[in-house]
């Protein structure tokens, strides 16, 4: 609406729609600053929203087990690896799928996109047992294999909408000028769909880095990732919030200010085209 | 666009993706179902034998399997009811003008990003805790006792979790339908005489009815799934208060070992999901013919 | 070098048959166009001729060759898509050069045609800007510029002035027709406006529901069309149409006067009645007149004329320029 708004109006939403954003986002300022108490300041009673004296002794003692640095370099190879995986294996489905399109090309893409629909604990047997016999349970490339899977649906829907962007014709002018099917696709579709492509990529290694079923139950110590790393820590001994905090909040960072940038991506990639 | 030659290089560099989909279905659903009708315990290898459909029975007059249900559905729908109205709410109070909306929508967001199992153990130890949570600290404040809540309300307290996770999801989908409204209708119910209210049940929320249709069922098929977070706070205690499917099925299969009982168990999961799956795909498929 | 002939060429989607079996020769050096209404085929035709879509049955010859099962890239055409078709993400240089570097060009050669062709279409201020940045006019050059490049037996160009306004239309009309001056390369185009292909065309071919209606050049269509549909569809303002008794007496089912084909007077002529809308354009005036027991008919006249609404008027048809049809649309003499 071009009407101007009344400056009061402005700032009674603009306080409200403040509040309720603080409010939500809270449990995660809390845990960002209880990682820089001590574990003493951590339990106070009162707690202390600021005022308290800042340490970065929680994040050097993280760091220093070694274990924690393993379990992210698991969760970035885990994340990365299955969705780069998944591109490869999504770009040529959904190129054929966007620009060759044939009858059941429709049913194919709804099919894809039911396999994502499949419960996990339909499968968590079957998948647990022959992981078991092939020595994949525990593993970072079982886990890759797992992954790719479970969001390759996701990766050539978001891709096929992507590629439909791109209009045919640039394609069959690319062919009228001599362009094999390689050239075609190295040329023109590449570099034009590289946002595209990067979306898919940013979207799904965050879904990747927070999944957490199958992380859970097929790794054990070598393999785990961030997930089950922090799941480690439920138990109810070793009370240690700060260090939880610092755990957390180092887990959680990364994906956090990817997943800023996704908002896009995101309403594209998971309503399947339904909400535009 | 379509030649002899294109269609076959289309066949050729589609059939990756499918092959290894139509394997990642048919495969391990099918070993499921082969041994749902097996007794087979992986505690005593070499015993199992065929016993029909044995395993469906048990699991499904089993007291646990109907505790599950009961609180599968409260689950789903409790989070559904919560993150619809909130993410409406949230979205119609963001969509106003006000300052700073790109800061905003970013802190509305952040839960989604979270995994699962740092959600749920940041919400169980620092703020439902009942002696160092900060819900405990706001007890004392007003002079209340501190309220046990994963003991005394697991369910509530792990609804209340996941609500926090999928408000942002719904809040974001929302506001981007809103976006897509046509200010000029609204401005064309204004000259009509529509007031606020009229203006909100007539034109917005049935622009927004497609929108919060995907919402609820694109939620419905993940929270059928939950898991991470009731295993990381309760285990489905106290007893299977906080037990959905999932976790029963779970725990019979990685805990107990009854292969038989869980891949039982797992087939009704999947006819569950299938039920909800068919109506979604009416929906999207709607949407592909655009 | 660049005649083309279809012999029995058909096309299907589907079960839908949207070209029934076509026979049309193309010589070398022509400018030849397809015209028709939305949906006509003379798209598909020229896809088929690209080698874009494959004909259902039928043989695409090209230079006498079988060119059939070739595809597009083998052929030896170039074509001028209606969105131009540019690569976005490439320079204006890099675009043109393109069909050159996957020809095998070293870059050299490249440069020197690419520069060559640059400067025939007034565009080598613009080399290197991207597509984004050019108007829809010099869009349209560097899509031509790209065809000429490849030096093919013919250009192909799909409906190429539909996506610019109406001034720049007739500029461009007159670009492409002295293109086709210079370099005398057969030229196909596609369009649905009868105006461009009276002007531009040495042979028109008019199509509907995938049927060639009538081939011949721009005077002769005009002049003699074979059918209803052709004379409906050839001059503008269209052709009036007169059924009935008017038309019994004057021995046809369907009798035809283009408005350029009528004399006015005050009275005492072969139709009379009176005006509905005069539209004056300054070089002429349209009139549209409603007679009883026939219609409205459209008139031509000059440009000075001062006829109004509600005006009475006499209309004449020439009678060298009466044209008969029977009761199935074809033409009679």
């Amino acid at each position: 609406m071009a009407r101007a708004v009344s400056t009061r109006r402005k700032t009674v939403f603009t306080i409200l729609a403040w509040l309720v954003g603080l409010a939500i986002f809270f449990p995660i300022l809390w845990t960002i600053l209880t990682s820089f108490k001590t574990e003493a300041e951590a339990v106070a009673s009162p707690p202390s929203l600021f005022r308290f004296d800042w340490t970065l002794e929680n994040y050097a003692e993280v760091n220093q087990r070694s274990d924690y640095f393993r379990h992210f370099l698991n969760s970035v190879i885990i994340s990365f690896g299955s969705t780069i995986l998944g591109l490869l294996i999504a770009i040529p489905a959904a190129w054929s799928m966007a620009f060759v399109p044939g009858k059941r090309t429709k049913d194919v893409l709804m099919w894809m996109l039911s396999t994502k629909m499949l419960p996990p604990v339909g499968v968590l047997i079957p998948i647990y047992l022959i992981f078991r016999d092939t020595g994949l349970l525990d593993s970072r490339t079982g886990l890759v294999i797992v992954l790719t899977l479970i969001n390759l649906p996701i990766i050539v829907w978001m891709l096929y909408t992507y590629f439909k962007e791109i209009p045919g014709e640039i394609l069959e002018a690319a062919r009228m000028d001599g362009a094999s099917l390689r050239d075609e696709i190295l040329y023109v579709l590449t570099p034009m769909a590289v946002p595209g492509i990067a979306s898919t990529l940013l979207l799904n290694v965050i879904l990747a880095w927070n999944e957490a079923f199958w992380t859970l139950n097929l790794t054990a110590a070598k393999a785990a990732p961030l997930t089950a790393f922090i799941a480690s820590y439920s138990s109810p001994e070793g009370l240690f919030y700060a260090k939880l905090s610092a755990a957390s909040t180092m887990a959680i960072a990364p994906i956090l200010i990817l997943g800023w940038f996704s908002q896009k991506q995101l309403v594209r990639g998971l309503t399947f085209g339904a909400v535009k | 666009m379509a030649t002899e030659h294109s269609k076959t290089a289309a066949r050729f560099m589609i059939s990756p993706a499918v092959l290894l989909l139509l394997g990642w279905m048919i495969v391990p659903l099918a070993m499921t179902i082969y041994f749902s009708f097996l007794s087979y315990n992986l505690l005593s290898p070499g015993t199992e034998k065929f016993i029909g459909f044995l395993n469906y029975e048990f699991f499904l007059t089993d007291p646990a399997f109907i505790e599950a249900m009961i609180n599968t559905f409260l689950l789903v729908g409790g989070v559904l009811l919560i993150t619809v109205i909130g993410g409406i709410a949230v979205a119609l109070l963001v969509d106003q003008p006000i300052w700073g909306q790109g800061i905003v929508r970013i802190l509305i967001i952040a839960p989604f990003f979270i995994m699962p199992t740092v959600s749920a153990l940041v919400w169980k130890n620092m703020f439902m805790n009942p002696v160092n949570g900060l819900f405990a600290h706001a007890a004392k404040l007003i002079g209340l006792p501190p309220f046990d809540f994963l003991s005394q309300a697991p369910l509530m307290s792990i609804i209340l979790i996941v609500s926090w996770q999928w408000l942002p999801f719904s809040a974001l989908i929302l506001i981007t339908a809103l976006q897509s409204l046509d200010q000029e209708q609204l401005e064309a119910a204004e000259m009509d005489g529509a007031g606020a209210v009229s203006r909100f049940v007539y034109i917005v929320l049935p622009h927004l009815a497609r929108a919060i249709t995907v919402v609820i069922l694109i939620q419905t098929i993940f929270l059928l799934s939950v898991f991470a977070e009731i295993l990381v706070t309760t285990n489905g205690g106290p007893g299977n208060a906080s037990t959905n499917i999932t976790y029963l099925v779970y725990a019979q299969s990685l805990l107990q070992f009854d292969v038989g009982g869980g891949s039982a168990g797992g087939i009704v999961a999947v006819i569950l999901a299938n039920i909800v799956a068919i109506f979604l795909m009416r929906m999207i498929g709607k949407n592909l013919e655009t | 070098m660049g005649s083309i002939s279809l012999k029995q060429v058909t096309k299907n989607f589907g079960v839908t048959e949207v070209i029934p079996p076509l026979d049309l020769e193309i010589e070398n050096g022509e400018f030849v166009v397809f015209v028709g209404p939305s949906g006509c085929g003379k798209s598909t035709l020229l896809r088929l001729i690209a080698g874009l879509e494959d004909v259902t049955s039928g043989v695409v010859a090209i230079d006498g060759n079988d060119a059939t099962r070739l595809p597009p890239a083998k052929r030896g055409l170039a074509m001028v898509f209606q969105s131009y078709a540019l690569y976005p993400h490439m320079s204006v240089r890099k675009n043109i050069a393109f069909p050159l570097k996957m020809a095998g060009l070293d870059a050299a050669e490249r440069d020197r045609r690419v520069n060559a062709a640059a400067s025939v279409l007034n565009l080598t201020d613009y080399l290197d800007r991207r597509p984004g940045q050019l108007s829809g006019g010099q869009r349209q050059r560097v899509a031509i510029g790209r065809a000429i490049v490849r030096e093919p037996g013919a250009f192909l160009f799909d409906e190429p002035l539909s996506n610019l306004d109406a001034a720049l239309r007739v500029n461009m009309r007159l670009e492409i027709s002295e293109l086709h001056q210079n370099l005398k390369t057969t030229m196909i185009y596609v369009t649905h406006d009868q105006v461009e292909a009276m002007t531009m065309a040495d042979k028109i071919v008019v199509l509907n529901a995938g049927r060639i209606e009538q081939v011949g050049s721009p005077m002769e269509l005009y002049r003699n069309p074979r059918n209803l549909f052709v004379a409906g569809f050839i001059g503008s303002p269209k052709m009036n149409f007169i059924t009935g008794a008017e038309a019994e007496s004057r021995g046809a089912a369907t009798v035809g006067v283009r408005p350029e084909h009528f004399s006015l007077s005050d009275g005492g002529g072969a139709w009379t009645g009176n005006v509905g809308v005069a539209e004056h354009l300054g070089s002429d005036t349209f009139v549209h007149v409603h007679v009883d027991g026939i219609g409205t008919l459209t008139v031509r006249t000059e440009g000075d004329n001062n006829l109004r609404y509600g005006d009475a008027v006499s209309l004449t048809p020439n009678a060298d320029r009466i044209y008969r049809f029977d009761g199935e649309g074809r033409a009679v003499s």
